[in-house]
């Protein structure tokens, strides 16, 4: 399981909202490893990698938000100038596009890790194993 | 000034001898020549020698929009193609329009009735007429640079758009009468203050505005920021154009229905019987000099009343107060009309899209605005914005391309729409008219 599934939810720019995402999934006792929110004047999309994205995501629609699921890779990338760039370089030279990206630091480690959305995944997988850098597997990631 | 003296000052006995006469020509006429009133007439069990009597126009069964759908686009013109020379359609989507015709009589006739609303609004042949109603199909633009030119006017024939273009030849051209719709006077109003240019420095007498509907509240704003009278013209492309009746400046209390060509009518618009005077109802006119696309009863789902007291102004023809309101879900929409089912069939042609919006119709800066809330289901989500914001614009170029209107689109999450018992509540209009 190289890839991650990804939850998104789509939220209308209003107050509460997003407390509202956030009130549902402490019912449904699910844990947020990492976000991010794409927003626009009038509405926003919720990315979100969970400990458990199956019920996340029923949980989520029965309270009758619109949730949409992805397959992104997360990396792990040395916490130091630099080690983002390497690895942008690297899929840059073999045309691999990204869709967008976000990012976080672990609590323990001393690496951070980097979550990608690329439009053909497959392809960015491959250029990612092949530069060498550690591919995070969904199990670990959900767990962490 | 009465630009048809005889005829708008006919006395009331006069008025309805005419109209019997030329009521019993029409009705001959489309019963020999429309197959579409041979039926309902045969359908109700009328033949044209029956109606004896201005009374018994009752005795013929109305025509509605759909009627004229049902028969697009020529199916109801009582003239060969030949006879034609002018087509005009109604705004709407392209299964949903009513195409009308006129021939050169026809044109005429109406040349000479906004002739007769133009001078009752004060306008004389010495006049320059800023005319910026749409020039096309519909029927605003046209018929008003036609009756001008009749009247003796002289029309700047600047159709509608490009205010700040507009301001500049209102000052450099000198215009003394205004024609467009009411919200783009105020919408003038505005360029020109930011332009720096005072209405009060202009030269208007007179704006003479229509093809949607305005309140007394409206009229007195708009002649203090315009510095004129503001007089108000009615008319829908079915029955005719604008001109089918009209505001006297002298009095600005109800429009002078053109009696000579049409017999109005105020029905209950839930059991189609007729009402007298003074009460209000849906109001039904007949053509009765038209040649190429005459109406029997046609119903405009247009909400008003009659008023048959004599007027300052001399003329005896009927009047007609403000229409206020809509016997249907029609919506007006910077003279566009717009109904909800058509931007429904928008939607339901984006295979994304589930059918559950809603209309939000405001008024900003005095110009309408329109903005289409609509639910995302999973079909439509997509987790990156630019996929959602291509639904958005894919939304409104078809609203835009099917009803000529633009529209703002706002995607909203499912069930986020009022619903009452069970329904969408599908309109909320902000306007205040």
């Amino acid at each position: 399981m190289e890839k991650l599934e990804q939850i998104s939810v789509f939220l209308e720019n209003q107050p509460g909202r997003l407390s509202e995402v956030t009130r549902i999934l402490v019912d449904a006792k699910v844990n947020i490893r990492a976000l991010s929110l794409a927003d626009t004047t009038d509405f926003g999309i919720l990315r979100l990698i969970v400990s458990d994205y199956e019920k996340a995501g029923k949980e989520l629609k029965a309270n009758g938000f619109t949730v949409g699921r992805t397959e992104v890779v997360a990396v792990e990338v040395p916490d130091n100038p630099g080690g983002l760039h390497d690895i942008l370089k690297s899929l840059k030279n073999a045309d691999v596009n990204i869709e967008y990206m976000y990012a976080f630091v672990q609590r323990s480690g001393e690496n951070a890790i980097i979550i990608f959305r690329f439009d053909n995944i497959n392809a960015g997988l491959h250029h990612l194993k092949q530069s060498g850098v550690r591919i995070i597997d969904g199990q670990t990631l959900y767990e962490m | 000034m009465i630009y048809n003296i005889e005829f708008e000052t006919l006395p009331r006995e006069a008025i309805e001898a005419i109209q019997l006469r030329r009521l019993k020509d029409t009705i001959e006429r489309v019963y020999a020549t429309v197959p579409f009133y041979r039926r309902k007439f045969d359908e109700a069990g009328v033949r044209p020698q029956d109606l004896k009597t201005l009374k018994e126009l009752t005795i013929l069964p109305f025509t509605t929009k759909q009627d004229l759908r049902d028969n697009y686009p020529y199916g109801m013109f009582a003239v060969p193609m030949d006879n034609v020379v002018r087509i005009h359609a109604s705004s709407g989507t392209t299964g949903q329009a009513t195409v009308v015709g006129y021939t050169a009589r026809d044109i005429t006739m109406w040349s000479e009735l906004i002739a007769r609303a133009l001078a009752a609004g004060g306008a004389t042949r010495g006049d320059i007429i800023h005319n910026a109603y749409g020039y096309g199909l519909f029927t605003g633009g046209l018929g008003i640079h036609y009756g001008a030119e009749r009247l003796g006017a002289s029309v700047i024939p600047i159709s509608g758009g490009n205010t700040k273009r507009q301001v500049q030849i209102m000052r450099d051209f000198g215009p003394t009468i205004l024609t467009c719709t009411p919200s783009y006077a105020l919408h003038l109003a505005e360029v020109a203050a930011q332009a720096g240019i005072d209405f009060s420095t202009l030269h208007f007498k007179s704006g003479i505005f229509g093809a949607e509907p305005w309140s007394e509240e409206m009229r007195a704003e708009i002649e203090r920021k315009l510095h004129l009278n503001a007089i108000d013209i009615y008319g829908l492309s079915e029955v005719l154009g604008p001109g089918v009746s009209s505001e006297c400046i002298e009095a600005k209390k109800g429009l002078h229905i053109a009696e000579d060509h049409f017999i109005a009518e105020i029905i209950d618009p839930k059991t189609g019987e007729v009402l007298p005077y003074g009460e209000r109802g849906e109001l039904v006119f007949t053509s009765i000099t038209k040649e190429a696309f005459p109406v029997i009863r046609y119903r405009t789902r247009d909400i008003t009343s009659l008023n048959p007291e004599p007027c300052i102004c001399g003329r005896t023809h009927v009047r007609m107060n403000k229409v206020s309101g809509r016997s249907d879900d029609m919506l007006i929409i910077r003279g566009v009309n717009v109904f909800p089912s058509q931007i429904e069939s928008v939607l339901m042609e984006i295979e994304e899209v589930e059918p559950h919006y809603q209309l939000v119709i405001d008024r900003v800066d005095n110009l309408d605005t329109l903005t289409v809330m609509v639910e995302v289901g999973e079909a439509a989500f997509c987790d990156e914005v630019r996929g959602l914001q291509g639904i958005e614009r894919k939304i409104a170029k078809n609203i835009k391309e099917f009803l000529g209107v633009s529209a703002t689109v706002k995607l909203a999450e499912p069930r986020s729409i009022a619903r009452s018992e069970g329904k969408a509540q599908r309109i909320i209009d902000r306007r205040k008219i």
